[in-house]
């Protein structure tokens, strides 16, 4: 399903990397999943392994080792906060925990619409900025920079209408 | 000559090559460092960090070159002010390395701490407690207490199955990566894996089915804890509460060398059981490892004569009586007296009538006397088998200092009509190993094999021209060139083909691995007889390393060839002329009933069966006798690489107690005599063929009386024994790595070797090499029928045979019988993946393949496979489908 | 007129988007000077000669560790090909983000750069590891490659020569181990980003097994500026063995936090209070780390403040500077809270490969909760420290003794705060 889908980006992919060392697509593959489902299934592992010629184990593997990579649905939107030490020496965590208050959720769940994750991150490289934080969504990955509660809480609204509007259904056809 | 390197280590000094690791020195001159994540077998990781030492190397004046002295005129040693790991570090010239200090103490010390702030306090419910490389190393360096809180240990549901043969305890996982790397850098089958990070990491596996390796058992004899464990073994016994014996496989040409552990069991009436089987180190057979059919599938063996499943142990001869000529009679429970003296009165009427068939997994004893029975009366031996050629191997095949280990650079190896993998997986690794180490490996086969992934040439020729491809190699090579069918012209102008064959004749040393991949009795003549061609014609021949080695089916089959046993390409017929059978260690009637022939065998001739169970085949004999199991005495095996080598008793023989007055021996029966009660038991093969034919010829040469008696024997009559003695085939001497003793951290939990290296057996000079037989003829080669399809056997490592199904454990690997079709066929005959359909085996008349006859409908299962050429269909052999060659069949859905 | 101006402050070498407008675009950056350099160097220039240019210019890697660029670049195995370039863009350390707006504001000389060191070592194939997070930077960059092989500056014989190169992004995925070059490799090669046994080095062992160069972004931006205006002119910014311009990511609890591009040997005084504005909120400082959460704590005296940032003048503070990325901790902040959110870090984004690390990293997050929370005692504070001192020396990579340098320092040079947390847990 993946291979029909997207043949032409599974190709470029590919193409980067030189063709004995096919297993360096891992990663841009995922990513690829990930775009379109929002989090990696046991099903498509499996089909990237048969693409790169390795076992679903070891694309498992990597799922598993790095943060960005979800094995298990969340939020339509990831809000990730960095709370990390520069962050919270600018208010990071105080901004999070009052976001976290006004959705009604605590850190690392998910709203009741099913639509955003808030959960706090390490540093983003954006120190000088904070309190920020980064969305992740199918749509790829966005940072929000020197945020106030009220910012973050209208992106929110904004980011809901437009998931109201386009319906879940129409969801993949967004990115596309 | 690899450099020598001197170095000191806590005192001593060392003289190593060059390249060796401070590690491997150390353990070189008894002195310990002790290791988690090392493994001598595999790259090292610098993980674990408890190798840790302290490092001094000599100081390089710059300008001149030379070592700085100092005022004594030693050497001026610079330590580096960090501890470092002595798996990581190669040896260096004038190194100092000191284990023993205070600082390497506290820094092993430390990383014990470390560990054990995961490691669970469980030792009292763990399998591995008394043999665990953590428990001993903790002991050892451990400071005895830990300051970690207990409440803050990791916490996991206990035991999560891995697949069905191994568990995982994730809170015990050290997280050494051994498993990982095991399977990913020495068998090539990467399906677990680590997952997360951190003190997160654990390993999984997502792969479908799990944890489904032929290898998966050695990952928990190196898992340095309790992590991994079988599920054969698991809460089955302690590990001091074990002894230990001695044996060899009997399931391949392989011949691992195991040991296996054993002890009384309550539950088994104080009967003693076999409780694991463990790799037993030879280096230059299996190493340290053992596939998972050898360890887990040893219980047929074992299976008591109490048991109340349909592998119930024959434990008293028996004798039809009662028979008329409406009814055959039944077989009644005899002394061995009565059993005896029937068998040799008939045996000796029957004279040259008589035809001894025998099973490939009978020691070299048993089957020498078989032979002297034979020679004896004038009889016929036969080896019961559908993989012919090993005539051919005892004159060219392997011979003494033949080691696939010791191959590399410069060397090849050409595997033909063989799935390396399924039928001898140790040799798949042996021969995947020397690829990595530079060999040239060549694949001929017809379908893709796992082997294949290692090969610098993969070549396929069409299903049947197995022959013709072997011969296109020596085309290549000559001149003179043997016409071959078309069918396999194509191969033989591939110019891969003869880049190959240039490789293979240009090679310093070359074997010729065939099997019987697709194949049959007569096939594997031709095939072995091109492959000896091949051979001599390249000069692969006569020297160490070189030769060709037959893949058997069986674990003897080699042991059966040197003795001078034979086939038989129409055994039905033979079966049915014969005018008394004599049928060791074989099953044919319960193989394929066709062989039974028009009037069944057991009809004309009087039938003596000699087994282990009561077969299909026993059933129509009119003697059974009782044969102890090989691991209940002692014996030798001849791998498929001639090496001789020695099994030992495991466990008592099973014996049914009869007390003395009732019972019906007479003295002159050999009897095992325990208190007051005398037992009537199963014997040796060999003890029960020396005693027919002794009652039958009371001077002839043969003995009952001991395994090393009919040994020494065989040494002084059969030539390619002839270097050897019983006694010095349970010679060893130092291998390497050490394993096995106080070392468990190091090498893992496979046995040391004390009960013998084995020999390897001469060549038979004596017959002139038979290569000539096939120059100048043309080449048979199977023609695909007009209509319906051709049935190709193939093995599977995991089978339905009579010596697996026993081993519960595995009967999800075994699965259902089945067999492959191509899609298009399957799209013709409206069979889908998965459908039940019913096969019809043509009758065994074999000389006009487009026709078919029927003969017997079987009920399996079929699997589609896209790259299989039309009319060819798979069958794995030994799934009771009555297929060992090629075979005309007529497929049919079930509605 | 050279493209670069000589190195006084506000006149930018490394950061031009700052005086120059739209350099993101190809045609600006090519309108001032832009792949000029590069020519120069392939079409008249022997490989070896640029590495030479940069030896000379003593120019040394920005990703931390501060090792000499040219001698890195002459080490390539010349007898293994092919040979590679990689830039790490991974940028995870804590308090870094100079890198990102090199990348985002000046991606063509950071480009230029990658292709003369690529010309340099004769790697036809170049990679950009980026941290997966910057996502949006590296679609940016594939824009700016696809542009450049537009215009005929990337591909393949380029100015006419038989040389051509290819450059690629490939994006991590939220790792900062990632960050360690041979994890990175490790990652590049779809596996998980575990650190490699060293020796073998990249430039004999590096991806696919093959000859690599790792090098930082800022490292490599530095690079077409080396070889267009010499290395004396390069050398006569910063000190004698830290030569060249320097950005320093500020953040913390400073008026202006943000990069700063000045010589390296600037004090931490200039930078926090010139350039920073200070301590705001009417605090003073308390402590600095110089180098994200891997540094050691830094007491924020005199001495301090007046030592030049340079690679030899911070480790005699006892500590190191790292990626220069300096977070400033004025009086209000409570040292044990500190270490526990650096510790935090550490056992998050520990790979869990060596034993001293894995294990603890978790240990001394769990001891700092502790003492963080007043709920502990004397004795957690010393068996933190000797957890932490357990650690030193043991582990595989610079990771784990990176996490024990705030907690040691912290603990030694700080103590007076562990005795009040401690003291608060006596009071409840
Ligand atoms: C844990 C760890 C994290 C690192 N993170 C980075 C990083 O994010 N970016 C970077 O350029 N170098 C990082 N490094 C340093 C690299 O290993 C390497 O030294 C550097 O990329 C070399 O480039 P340079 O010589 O140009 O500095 C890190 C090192 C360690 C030990
Ligand atoms: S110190 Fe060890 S566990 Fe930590 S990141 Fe490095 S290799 Fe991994
Ligand atoms: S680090 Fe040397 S044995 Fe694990």
């Amino acid at each position: 399903m993946l291979a029909e889908k997207y043949t032409t980006e599974i190709q470029t992919i590919l193409a980067k990397y030189p063709p004995e060392e096919r297993r360096a697509a891992v990663m841009p593959l995922l990513y690829l999943v990930q775009r379109d489902q929002l989090y990696v299934d046991r099903h498509s592992m499996s089909e990237i392994a048969e693409i790169l010629g390795i076992s679903t184990t070891e694309v498992a593997s990597v799922v598993g080792f790095y943060s960005l990579y979800y094995d298990q649905p969340g939020g339509k939107y990831r809000i990730q906060v960095c709370t990390d030490l520069p962050c919270a020496l600018r208010g990071a965590e105080q901004f999070m925990e009052q976001l976290c208050q006004r959705l009604g959720i605590k850190p690392g769940e998910t709203t009741s619409d099913g639509l955003f994750t808030v959960e706090p991150v390490m540093c983003l490289a954006s120190c000088d900025k904070a309190p920020m934080f980064q969305v992740q969504s199918g749509g790829g990955l966005a940072y929000y920079e020197d945020q106030t509660v009220e910012n973050a809480l209208a992106l929110i609204e904004q980011l809901r209408t437009e998931a109201a509007s386009k319906g879940s259904a129409k969801r993949k056809d967004e990115y596309e | 000559m690899t450099k020598l390197v001197t170095l000191t280590i806590d005192g001593m000094q060392v003289s190593v090559p060059e390249g060796t690791l401070v590690v491997d020195a150390a353990k070189k001159i008894g002195i310990e460092i002790p290791v988690f994540c090392y493994h001598p077998k595999m790259e090292p990781v610098g993980m674990c960090r408890m190798c840790l030492v302290e490092i001094g190397r000599p100081v390089i004046d710059r300008s001149t070159g030379q070592p700085v002295l100092e005022d004594d005129g030693s050497p001026k040693i610079q330590f580096s002010p960090n501890l470092e790991t002595a798996c990581t570090t190669p040896v260096g010239a004038g190194m100092v390395v000191l284990g023993a200090t205070e600082k390497a103490r506290s820094g092993r010390e430390d990383i014990i701490e470390f560990l054990l702030t995961s490691h669970p306090l469980d030792c009292p419910i763990c399998d591995k407690g008394g043999e665990c490389p953590l428990q001993n190393l903790t002991i050892k360096y451990g400071s005895g207490q830990s300051r970690y809180l207990y409440d803050e240990k990791k916490h996991f549901v206990k035991h999560v199955s891995l697949g069905e043969l191994i568990f995982l305890d994730r809170e015990r996982c050290i997280q050494c990566g051994r498993c990982v790397r095991f399977q990913s850098e020495i068998v090539d089958d990467p399906v677990i894996g680590f997952f997360h990070r951190g003190r997160a990491l654990e390993i999984v596996t997502y792969s479908n089915p799990g944890f489904d390796s032929y290898f998966s058992g050695n990952t928990t004899d190196i898992c340095p804890v309790g992590a991994l464990t079988t599920a054969d073994f698991r809460f089955g016994a302690r590990p001091w509460e074990l002894n230990k014996a001695a044996s060899i496989c009997n399931h391949c040409p392989v011949g691992c060398n195991l040991t296996m552990n054993v002890r009384r069991e309550a539950a088994s009436g104080g009967d003693w059981v076999v409780k694991r089987v463990m790799p037993r180190q030879n280096e230059s057979v299996n190493e340290i490892w053992v596939c998972d059919k050898g360890r887990f599938g040893y219980h047929f063996a074992a299976s008591s004569s109490n048991d109340q499943t349909s592998f119930k142990r024959l434990s008293q001869p028996l004798v039809r009586k009662n028979a008329g000529s409406d009814h055959p009679g039944e077989l009644v429970p005899a002394s061995w007296d009565e059993a005896l003296s029937v068998v040799s009165e008939r045996f000796a009427e029957a004279g040259d009538g008589l035809l001894a068939l025998a099973g490939g997994r009978l020691a070299n004893e048993d089957l020498f006397n078989l032979k002297q029975l034979t020679t004896t009366l004038g009889g016929e031996a036969v080896l019961y088998t559908h993989m012919a050629g090993g005539e051919l191997t005892t004159q060219l095949g392997i011979q003494p200092g033949s080691d696939i280990g010791t191959m590399g650079q410069g060397d090849a190896i050409l595997v033909v009509a063989c799935d390396l993998m399924e039928e001898a997986p140790i040799w798949w690794l042996r021969v995947k190993q020397a690829a990595e180490r530079g060999s040239q490996l060549i694949i001929l086969n017809s379908r893709s094999t796992k082997l294949d992934q290692a090969a610098a040439f993969v070549l396929r020729y069409p299903f049947g021209a197995e022959t013709s491809a072997v011969l296109a190699m020596l085309n290549a090579l000559s001149e003179k060139r043997l016409r071959l069918p078309e069918a396999v012209q194509v191969l033989e102008r591939d110019p891969t083909l003869q880049a190959a064959a240039e490789v293979f004749s240009g090679a310093n040393n070359a074997l010729i691995m065939y099997g019987s991949d697709c194949i049959g009795l007569t096939e594997s003549q031709a095939l072995a007889q091109a492959c000896a061609n091949l051979l001599d014609a390249t000069g692969h021949v006569g020297r160490p390393n070189n030769g060709l080695l037959g893949v058997w089916p069986r674990a003897n089959d080699q042991g059966a060839w040197e003795l001078g046993f034979q086939t038989q390409t129409k055994l039905e017929d033979a079966l049915g002329a014969a005018a008394a059978l004599y049928i060791v260690a074989a099953d044919p009637a319960g193989d394929d009933p066709t062989y039974l022939g028009q009037s069944g065998f057991g009809g004309k001739a009087f039938v003596v069966v000699q087994d282990l169970y009561l077969t299909q085949t026993a059933r129509l004999a009119d003697v059974v006798l009782p044969a102890q199991s090989w691991i209940e005495r002692d014996g030798s095996f001849t791998s498929g690489e001639r090496r001789a080598q020695r099994f030992y008793p495991v466990i008592p023989p099973r014996t049914a107690p009869v007390s003395r007055a009732e019972s019906p021996s007479t003295n002159k029966a050999p009897l095992l005599i325990a208190g007051d009660e005398v037992m009537e038991s199963p014997l040796p093969d060999f003890a029960i063929t020396a005693m027919i034919t002794l009652r039958i010829d009371s001077e002839a040469r043969i003995t009952a009386s001991s395994a090393a008696r009919v040994f020494n024997q065989m040494a002084e009559t059969v030539p390619a024994f002839s270097d050897q003695t019983y006694l010095e085939l349970a010679q060893v001497h130092e291998q390497w790595p050490i394993v096995g003793r106080d070392d468990l951290y190091y090498g893992g939990t496979s046995y040391e070797n004390t009960g013998g290296l084995g020999m390897q057996l001469a060549l038979n000079t004596s017959d002139t090499p038979s290569t000539t037989r096939l120059a100048g003829t043309t080449v048979e080669f199977i023609r695909m029928p007009k209509l319906g399809q051709i049935a190709f056997p193939i093995a599977r490592l995991y089978d339905r045979g009579k010596t697996l199904m026993p081993s519960q454990l595995l009967h999800e690997r075994i699965g259902e019988p089945y067999i492959v079709l191509n899609v298009n066929d399957a799209e013709m005959l409206r069979i889908q993946d998965g459908d039940v359909v019913h096969m019809t085996v043509a009758n065994r008349e074999p000389d006009s393949p487009d026709r078919v006859t029927t003969g017997q409908t079987v009920v399996v299962q079929a699997r589609l496979d896209q790259e299989l050429p039309e009319r060819v269909v798979l069958v794995p052999r030994s799934f009771g489908i009555p297929i060992d060659k090629p075979t005309p069949v007529e497929i049919r859905r079930t509605e | 007129m050279s493209k670069y101006p000589a190195g006084e402050n506000n006149s930018y070498i490394l950061l031009r988007q700052r005086a120059i407008p739209d350099l993101d675009n190809l045609d600006i950056y090519r309108q001032h000077g832009g792949f000029t350099v590069l020519e120069k160097a392939i079409t008249s220039m022997k490989p070896d000669e640029v590495i030479e240019v940069v030896k000379g210019s003593g120019l040394r890697g920005r990703g931390g560790a501060g090792f000499p660029t040219g001698l890195k670049w002459s080490f390539i195995d010349k007898d293994n090909w092919p040979h590679y370039v990689v830039a790490n863009a991974d940028e995870s350390e804590p308090g870094t983000f100079k890198d990102r707006e090199i990348m985002e504001g000046n991606p063509y000389q950071f480009l230029e750069g990658i292709a003369i060191c690529a010309y340099a070592i004769q790697s036809s194939a170049a990679y950009i590891y980026l941290r997966g997070e910057f996502w949006q930077i590296s679609a940016n960059l594939d824009r700016h490659i696809e542009a450049l092989g537009v215009a005929g500056l990337l591909g393949d014989n380029l100015f006419g020569s038989d040389y051509s190169l290819h450059i690629y992004t490939h994006l991590g995925a939220g790792a900062y181990i990632c960050g360690e070059e041979t994890a990175l490799l490790e990652s590049m090669g779809g596996k998980l980003g575990q650190p490699r046994l060293r020796p073998p080095f990249p430039p004999s062992f590096g991806l696919f097994g093959k000859p690599t160069v790792v090098n930082n972004v800022e490292t490599l931006t530095n690079v077409p500026p080396i070889v267009e205006r010499g290395a004396e002119w390069y050398r006569t910014m910063g000190t004698e063995k830290s030569s060249g311009p320097k950005i320093f990511s500020l953040s913390g609890r400073v008026s202006r936090p943000g990069n700063y591009e000045l010589p390296l040997g600037t004090t931490f005084r200039e930078l926090i209070y010139e350039h920073g504005g200070g301590i705001p909120n009417g605090r003073s400082i308390k402590a600095i780390m110089a180098a994200g959460a891997s540094s050691a704590l830094i007491v924020a005296n005199d001495e301090a403040l007046d030592t030049p940032m340079d690679y030899e003048s911070v480790p005699a503070l006892g500590a190191q500077l790292g990626s220069a990325s300096v977070i400033v901790i004025d009086d209000s902040i409570s040292i044990p809270w500190l270490i526990n959110k650096t510790t935090h870090f550490f056992k998050h984004e520990s790979c869990g490969k060596c034993t001293p690390c894995r294990e603890g990293t978790y240990w001394m997050m769990h001891l700092t909760d502790r003492i963080a929370n007043a709920n502990a005692t004397q004795e957690d504070v010393a068996l933190l420290h000797a957890v932490a001192s357990q650690i030193r020396g043991k582990c595989l990579c610079a990771l784990g003794e990176f996490s024990i340098e705030p907690v040691l320092s912290g603990i030694e040079r700080f103590k007076a705060d562990f005795d009040t947390a401690v003291s608060e847990t006596n009071n409840n």
